[in-house]
């Protein structure tokens, strides 16, 4: 038996499909130098034997640009929530544990089906009303200072990790940090900001702004340091005054 | 869909097949959007550096026909010229639009688009949003498709996994076949058009700049039932990347654009931290040899320079490195221009490239080649469209850094009305009824069945690295003859041995191993293509380098490859490249265009 040093150790949290129980696994792979969890999980794959030396199914997971900014590859590495791509070992305490994101169903092992989350950005019109794609010139003058806040919240990735850390967040409950930091991205542009009052009713309902708590997990979660309670401070803001605004008009 | 019942189907959820699907959307006409991913996650977010277009806001005299230029030069003359420049007048358009759309782009003191300098020009022609350009273009096609997708125009079938085409008795396209990645369920969907906007076949070669979608398969398997394949051979190799043991990441040109630059110390074998050693002590290799562009000379050239000096022992600790150097230019300005890629090399090396010099090599990255389409990005099947990566169009023997994001937007809004236009006139095939996608869909069933039970001891993992060593060692910056041939018999041994592959999952739910399986047999495919493709090619131009055949020979190789499948294995011929508009002119990047015109 190799000694700790040339090995990692990795436990994952498994399940064969959506009805199944899950169960832990462990595995150990040789060290080396520069891996990360999905350079692990590739070589699990390609011989898939867990630590007591038996064949079992290779573990799935998602994975795709391997750079964090597609998002795909978030799990829980050792209890966060992160992007297993820039989950370096050599920074990681062993036994490494791996589990999926555990507010999203869980479809195998690894994977998760995040479509509320795109379900979100339907619901809030995350988009500028075009008139049209033929040439109509450039679009408005912007400042640089507010194009550097709308690029903060662009860089959203939906990734999920600011739902996951969410106290509030159960069973889609809330429409999130997520959705509303993309309200603000679109209410901040001069275009966008004609339809900001259907993008504000859509965050005033019932599972809507209100419902969050203020934990500040989100912003601490976000892999791409979004100001996502600046976006949810804003947003609360001009909920309120759209409401009481619609409230003397009625 | 649509009054008359018109059906479009787009495969890949990208740049290119998000601007198709939206164009077409716009139009009033149904489109079906297929993606292996959520579209928001495809490989397009990737890019960083920015999108060209001469708008000439900087005063530099920069002109859509300069951009053309710059283009089909730095392409080494191999693109047909018409459709390059009708991009280049193109450009400042698609600018415009992502820019109303909302993407944040870089601005100036005057809140206009700001821009920003890239490889193969002496312009400021490249607009920016930080150095995460791709994604939020991408972002901002994906936002407005789900508008459409919200008044349902668009149906968004994404996690499906296009097999193949849907032929009919005359090799026409009249559908596809999609495999669904949870449930494994086949499933014909019929279309009277079909673009395929796959994006690149990166994962060819193993480790590259690629994300793990870019497998070329669904391009692979429409070249296998007839699609033509051109200059397959013409693989961009970038010069900076970071080498790591799942990828190697890309590191933008933008780097070098806001003034990064390339060394390695003078002495060979000097040990000393970069910081100590002084500027006399440094070889700047792309400015002294280049002084006319220096370190933005085209990626061609910056490739097989780096790769020339590591070759001869003057890599940074005698290592395939080399340093790229930003610690020069202040920690602000670097934040605000390029902080995302610098975050992605603190994240993944662990050093600050803001004190700390990078250290990079050069990662195969881009495909200039692709399915061969026409100037409406038809290809030779009827039926079948093609954008992106994906197609061979626009780039020649080498693609200009920033070129990428507007060709496929370019090739998008192209393929979006010739698709309309075609499907509006196509005659549709009612008397074949059900059985051409019954045929086919069983065709496809046999193969999933037939990989799922085999069991043999060879492992497609395995097979895949095997395939991707041979194919970067051999097949990328510096080619020879034998090399090539040596390389070509080990594809056939692999297709041999791919035979005896077992899929290894007994659990056959959102399995990864029978698509893996699918993916390396289309791969092994068009590698072959790439490979025979290269050895067919006695020249040296653009991206595709021979020592034993160093220069550029116009009279016998200006001439478009073209692969047509057959059993036995990649039918090669030629065709004319359409030089009607640029005279062709050696290229020399160590004087200024006009200079060098003068010799």
């Amino acid at each position: 038996m190799a000694n700790n040093s040339a090995t990692v150790e990795i436990h994952i949290r498994r399940r064969a499909n959506p009805d199944a129980s899950p169960y832990w696994e462990q595995f150990e792979i040789p060290y080396r130098p520069n891996l990360n969890i999905i350079s692990c999980l590739m070589e699990i794959q390609k011989n898939p034997v867990n630590k007591a030396g038996e064949r079992t199914t290779p573990p799935v997971w998602s994975m795709n640009c391997l750079e964090q900014v597609c998002g795909i590859c978030t799990m829980i590495v050792n209890g966060r929530a992160r992007q297993s791509c820039s989950a370096l070992i050599d920074n990681l305490e062993q036994p490494i544990k791996l589990e999926p994101m555990s507010k999203f169903p869980n479809i195998r092992d690894l994977v998760v089906d995040r479509q509320q989350m795109f379900d979100h950005l339907r619901r809030v019109h995350a988009w500028i009303e075009l008139d049209g794609t033929h040439d109509l010139g450039p679009g408005p003058r912007m400042d640089q200072e507010d194009v550097q806040e709308r690029y903060a919240y662009s860089r959203c990735m939906t990734c999920g990790c600011c739902l996951e850390a969410c106290p509030q967040y159960e069973g889609d409950n809330y429409i999130g940090p997520q959705a509303i930091a993309q309200v603000r991205l679109m209410n901040m542009h001069p275009s966008g900001k004609m339809n900001r009052a259907e993008r504000l009713e859509a965050i005033m309902g019932e599972d809507g702004i209100t419902n969050c708590g203020n934990a500040q997990n989100c912003v601490r979660a976000c892999p791409m340091n979004i100001p996502l309670t600046r976006a949810i401070y804003e947003e609360n803001r001009e909920t309120v005054i759209h409401g009481l605004l619609g409230w003397l008009k009625g | 869909m649509s009054s008359n019942g018109m059906k479009i189907a787009v495969v890949g959820g990208g740049l290119a097949g998000l601007a198709a699907a939206m164009k077409i959307a716009e139009a009033g006409h149904a489109v079906d959007l297929f993606s292996v991913v959520p579209v928001k996650r495809s490989h397009s977010v990737c890019a960083q550096g920015g999108i060209n277009g001469a708008v000439n806001t900087k005063g530099e005299g920069d002109s859509t026909w300069e951009h053309f230029d710059d283009t089909v030069y730095g392409g080494d003359f191999l693109a047909n010229q018409p459709p390059a420049k009708q991009m280049c007048e193109m450009a400042p358009a698609i600018i415009y639009l992502f820019d109303r759309m909302g993407v944040p782009f870089s601005r100036t003191n005057e809140g206009l688009l700001d821009f920003r300098r890239f490889g193969g020009t002496k312009h400021h022609r490249t607009a920016f949003a930080g150095a995460s350009t791709g994604q939020q273009l991408l972002y901002a096609l994906d936002e407005q498709v789900r508008r459409y997708e919200v008044n349902g125009k668009v149906r968004k079938f994404e996690h499906w996994e296009m097999l193949s085409l849907v032929l009919d008795d005359h090799q026409v396209c009249r559908g596809l076949i999609a495999m669904n990645l949870q449930t494994l369920e086949l499933k014909a969907f019929p279309a009277d058009a079909v673009i395929i906007a796959t994006g690149g076949p990166g994962l060819i070669f193993g480790k590259s700049t690629n994300s793990m979608v870019c497998t070329g398969s669904a391009v692979s398997a429409a070249y296998q039932q007839g699609a033509r394949y051109a200059n397959g051979e013409f693989i961009q190799v970038h010069p900076t990347s970071i080498p790591g043991e799942d990828k190697l990441r890309l590191m933008s040109e933008s780097a070098r654009g806001e003034g990064g630059r390339v060394w390695v110390p003078r002495k060979q074998g000097d040990t000393r931290s970069p910081s100590s050693i002084p500027e006399s002590e440094r070889l700047y290799f792309l400015e002294e040899k280049y002084p006319a562009y220096g370190n933005l000379v085209p990626r061609d050239i910056a490739t097989r320079e780096i790769f020339q000096v590591c070759i001869e022992g003057m890599g940074v600790g005698g290592e395939n490195q080399v340093y790229l150097d930003l610690t020069h230019i202040p920690a602000d300005v670097l934040d605000r221009k390029l902080g995302a890629i610098l975050e992605i090399y603190e994240m993944f090396v662990g050093d600050d490239p803001r004190h700390v010099p990078m250290r990079i090599f050069p990662g195969v990255h881009y495909s200039m080649g692709g399915l061969w389409v026409d100037f409406n990005q038809r290809t030779n099947v009827p039926g079948l469209l093609a954008a992106g990566e994906c197609d061979y169009s626009i780039h020649g023997a080498n693609r200009l850094g920033a070129n990428s994001l507007v060709s496929c937007v370019f090739g998008g809004f192209v393929a979006a009305p010739a698709a309309i236009e075609y499907a509006k006139n196509v005659e549709r095939n009612g008397a074949d009824g059900s059985r051409i996608y019954d045929q086919e869909l069983k065709l496809q069933q046999e193969i999933n069945d037939r990989l799922i039970k085999q069991s043999g001891n060879e492992n497609q993992y395995v097979l895949h690295q095997e395939m991707g060593k041979w194919m970067t060692d051999n097949v990328t910056v510096v080619r020879y003859n034998d090399k090539l041939k040596a390389t070509d018999n080990k594809l056939l041994e692999l297709m041999d041995r791919y035979k005896q592959i077992s899929i290894n999952d007994s659990n056959l739910w959102a399995t990864m191993a029978l698509p893996h399986a699918r993916h390396l047999a289309n791969m092994l495919e068009l590698a072959r293509v790439i490979t025979v493709g290269a050895l067919n090619r006695n020249e040296s131009r653009g991206a595709h380098y021979k020592p034993e055949f160093p220069d550029r020979d116009d009279e016998n190789f200006l001439k478009t490859t073209i692969a047509e499948y057959s059993g036995e294995g990649p039918v090669f011929s030629w065709e004319a490249v359409d030089v009607s508009l640029i005279q062709p002119r050696k290229r020399d990047y160590s004087k200024g265009k006009k200079e060098a015109a003068k010799v």
